[in-house]
């Protein structure tokens, strides 16, 4: 939570987790990527059943192990140790990305690096050249699961805008964005607009307009939150 | 008598040519076949196209593969990894070549090859530079692309147990590509923890069915790459 000690300083990571984990309805079969994503899963309270899918072939994923107990054959898709819950399954690879191509996974959680007023998404390359590429799985999650949630710092560490009016990154998915939470806000990508429909503790809407590139509007009530 | 097993890792891989395009198994150091990758760097085939999710981590198997020259070309979704640094300085000092592929579009190419299909249509990459100069169509309004499968002259695989016949289980999220690679290439190779008396896998839990395999090869304490990497080592 924000301290009132300093002004606008925004939720924390986990706080941000903890507003998406929020959004994930009971019941869900949900995706997370790596960064403050991984801290949903601890987040989602008690009295849902959520399935959490790791696209190297595991429905079922469980918190980390205790130390000594890692299985160099049990890992997440971003090659951490990992336990199962009871009902997991394991299945190869083809499979694994047969249920998010085939739409057979609710919601993912993934960074960013832009996202654009129009719910682009960039997430995978700067663009440069002296770097390796590496995509992973990420256009395939944004182009087979019907919920896309980013969760990603409102601007990058040197103060540049992450939310853009077009992105300049090399693209992961047209149009695939369905709501950004930041530190600072909670963004809907509307058919119009960006739509800010909740802002953290002492944010005021001109202070995230500021630090946004592309344009934001508020949505009416900003007291009653939509949900997802 | 159907028999495939091999006495030896480098029994298995000695008919590897350079120029082979092979697919290898694992997803990071789960599931990645580090004895039949050694045995492969020993044997000496260069020129090779290798397909790997990964590029390997520190100095032993693929990426060990890599550092001895033997890789042309890697075709993969992400040759980056934490203490992955012989493929991006192979590749920034212009070495090997690279081909980026989504990693659901490199399972699904793989399935397609094995399964006899040429190419299919995929809504993944559409609108991103993985997608320039690819064929599209469209379908009920939605665009996509079209990707080719993608078979192989051999694949080198790990799982955890298998029969003279070559079923296999495997463990755990070890499993990974290895089913779909199992039944892209020409010939499939395979170490195993064990080798156990055909019947003694239930039928109902054979995830590879024997068809898929060519060659199996007994490795009862297979090397884990995280403990290779803690200890510093380099291969050969």
């Amino acid at each position: 939570m924000s301290n009132p000690g300093q002004e606008m300083i925004g939720w924390a990571r986990e706080d941000i987790a903890r507003n998406i984990a929020l959004d994930i309805p009971d019941g869900s079969i949900v995706n997370l990527g790596i960064g403050i994503p991984e801290l949903v899963a601890a987040c989602i309270p008690k009295d849902r059943e959520v399935i959490f899918h790791t696209e190297n072939g595991l429905l079922g994923m469980g918190p980390p192990p205790h130390k000594g107990k890692e299985d160099p054959d049990l890992i997440n898709a971003g090659k951490r140790y990992v336990t199962t819950i009871p009902g997991a399954s394991y299945f190869h690879h083809a499979d694994s990305f047969a249920m998010i191509r085939g739409g057979h996974i609710d919601i993912c959680v993934l960074g960013a690096m832009q996202v654009s007023q129009t719910g682009d998404l960039a997430n995978w390359s700067m663009g440069s050249a002296d770097a390796t590429p590496a995509v992973g799985g990420a256009m395939d999650l944004v182009a087979g699961v019907e919920t896309i949630f980013v969760a990603t710092t409102h601007c990058t560490r040197d103060g540049q805008p992450k939310l853009v009016r077009a992105c300049t990154f090399p693209l992961t998915g047209v149009g695939v964005v369905r709501r950004i939470y930041t530190d600072l806000a909670v963004i809907d990508v509307t058919a119009r607009s960006l739509e800010v429909v909740r802002l953290a503790p002492g944010i005021d809407f001109d202070y995230v307009q500021q630090r946004t590139e592309a344009e934001l509007t508020m949505v009416e009530n900003p007291g009653v939150e939509k949900t997802a | 008598m159907i028999n495939k097993q091999c006495q030896s890792p480098a029994e298995a891989v000695a008919d590897i040519f350079d120029g082979a395009t092979v697919l290898v198994g694992g997803f990071g150091a789960a599931g990645s076949p580090i004895e039949l990758i050694h045995a492969l760097i020993d044997q000496g085939a260069s020129d090779l196209v290798v397909v790997n999710n990964n590029t390997g981590s520190g100095h032993v198997g693929l990426a060990a593969l890599i550092e001895q020259g033997r890789v042309a070309r890697m075709i993969c979704s992400f040759p980056r990894t934490a203490g992955s640094t012989v493929f991006p300085d192979k590749y920034q000092a212009g070495e090997i070549d690279l081909e980026l592929v989504p990693q659901g579009t490199l399972a699904e190419r793989i399935r397609a090859g094995g399964a006899g299909i040429p190419a299919f249509y995929t809504p993944t990459s559409v609108g991103t530079e993985l997608a320039e100069g690819k064929e599209t169509r469209i379908f009920s309004g939605r665009e996509y692309v079209m990707e080719h499968g993608l078979t192989a002259d051999f694949a080198l695989i790990k799982c955890s147990r298998a029969d003279r016949l070559g079923n296999l289980v495997y463990s755990k999220t070890a499993r990974n590509f290895s089913p779909v690679m199992a039944m892209a290439a020409k010939t499939t190779i395979v170490q195993a923890d064990s080798i156990v008396a055909v019947g003694d896998i239930d039928p109902e839990v054979i995830v590879t069915p024997g068809v898929f395999v060519d060659r199996v090869v007994a490795v009862s304490d297979a090397q884990q790459e995280s403990a290779l990497l803690a200890a510093g080592v380099s291969y050969p």
